[in-house]
């Protein structure tokens, strides 16, 4: 019978939240890692027993865990994320230089094709891959070294990549984002790359059409057209028709275009989904309201979809990595919250309930459909 | 034989509880009994120096005989209590973050 494994990061240990295909009754266990931050945990497309895990806290540093059980044992793997030859410098939030430092791994994404390889997104921003199952790493250094590396500058959360889609038409290309230089593409397996950030438009930077320094928060895209991409950058929601070439505007009537998440119907690529938050300075939704709103035009028309989210004192947040979907005939969406809330559709958006309410804040949700 | 005691998260990710005991090469210092610690528990690589540098994280923190030796060299000989095995050295995540 199909089901659904819902992989939970937060600020205080990993979750695994699992049920069958009606997504009505979860089983929950966790926490794993109990007290250390999971910013991330996926698992492998091609072997969905086999996740990967980033844990870290300050104290400690960086782990990389693996299980190849899905979630019920785990076991450290490589931890030694080393920059590529002389790592040099990037702009520190004055814009002085300052040296990159390797801080957390903010993202893993498994491999479409091959379960022992993986990529790493890191702070300070870097791609990394491992093709022995996280054993050891490799810098993908033609992203820092491609040019601009030297006038990438932190975001309020730090300089992380946080965004890897691999295109799954196999040939080779790749897309990172990274706050707050941009977004990034590679056509050769991530040998070099370019940045893909024309038509962005940012307020915050002396030079709005510059070609790096924008806070783009996510991007997504639906597997079927690699070449659509849509972004929630800090403000504006945005897509690209031309696989980055250029982007435009679809915030359209969303009540506010800040926030983090965003994310694409599994069987209808004009189906997309975003959390507007009030403001890059008030982290929670607008009127205390938590809505999600889809959009079924690829942008621009949005609805609220509100039943079952809480509808008043709601003062949480929605974190970039925070939201997935499942590939079940019926669409289901899930997403964190800051407060350790996480919701689930088995509509569509439709309407929602929370799996759990009480775990700490949470940072990362990805969504395993499982047959 | 050096006594080790790791502070809780390191101990679960080790799988050990209470001290721990390891026979050190040559002169007892914070680097040669790091080195014997990494060497039988490999997973804690990385958690108490960085990698690349081989520098205590900022957060860790070398205590022993009432002492703080977390400024001292990675070289200098840990006290003479701590290599005969009388006293452990007890590595401490720092008290930060409120």
């Amino acid at each position: 019978m199909s089901g659904v494994r819902v992989l939970v990061g937060t600020r205080k240990g990993a979750f695994v939240l699992t049920s069958d295909g009606r997504r009505d009754k979860w089983d929950v266990s966790g926490p794993y890692f109990g007290g250390w931050e999971i910013y991330h945990l996926k698992g492998s497309p091609v072997d969905p027993n086999r996740l990967y895990a980033s844990q870290s806290t300050s104290w400690f540093g960086q782990l990389v865990q693996r299980s190849n059980d899905g979630g019920k044992t785990w076991e450290p793997v490589g931890n030694k994320f080393a920059y590529d030859g002389v790592p040099g410098t990037h702009q520190w939030y004055d814009g002085t230089p300052h040296p990159w430092e390797f801080k957390r791994v903010w993202h893993l994404e498994p491999s479409l094709t091959d379960a022992d390889t993986v990529y790493a997104g890191v702070e300070d921003a870097a791609l990394f891959r491992s093709t022995d199952a996280g054993q050891t790493w490799q810098e993908l250094a033609g992203l820092r070294g491609h040019g601009s590396g030297p006038h990438w500058q932190p975001g309020a959360g730090g300089m992380c990549l946080h965004t890897i889609l691999l295109d799954p038409s196999g040939a080779g290309r790749i897309f990172i984002a990274i706050s707050a230089a941009g977004a990034f593409r590679s056509d050769d397996s991530g040998v070099t790359w370019q940045p893909i950030n024309r038509g962005l438009r940012s307020q915050q930077i002396p030079d709005q059409d510059a070609e790096v320094g924008h806070c783009v928060h996510r991007i997504a895209m639906h597997r079927s057209r690699p070449s659509v991409l849509f972004m929630q950058k800090h403000w504006d929601v945005m897509r690209s028709d031309d696989g980055g070439d250029s982007w435009q505007e679809v915030s359209g009537n969303l009540p506010t275009d800040f926030g983090f998440v965003i994310d694409v119907h599994a069987h209808e690529p004009e189906t997309i989904f975003v959390v507007p938050i009030k403001s890059d300075s008030e982290h929670f939704p607008p009127e205390g309201k938590l809505r999600l709103y889809r959009s079924r035009t690829g942008g621009n028309e949005w609805e609220p979809l509100t039943k079952g989210l809480p509808q008043s004192d709601c003062y949480v947040n929605v974190l970039r990595d925070a939201m997935a979907v499942d590939s079940l005939d019926q669409c289901g969406v899930y997403f964190g919250t800051t407060g350790g809330q996480v919701y689930a559709s088995a509509d569509a958006g439709d309407s929602w309930a929370p799996i759990v309410r009480d775990l700490p804040a949470v940072l990362s949700v990805e969504v395993q459909t499982l047959q | 034989m050096i006594r080790v005691e790791l502070p809780a998260h390191l101990r679960i990710l080790a799988h050990v509880a209470g001290e721990v005991q390891l026979d050190v090469e040559g002169q007892a210092t914070q680097r040669s009994v790091l080195d014997a610690l990494e060497a039988r528990y490999p997973m804690l690589r990385g958690t108490l120096r960085d990698h690349v540098t081989e520098q205590r994280r900022p957060f860790v923190r070398f205590f022993a005989c009432s002492e703080d030796l977390s400024h001292e060299s990675p070289d200098a000989p840990l006290p003479e209590a701590v290599a005969s095995g009388a006293e452990p050295l007890l590595i401490v995540g720092a008290i930060a973050g409120g």
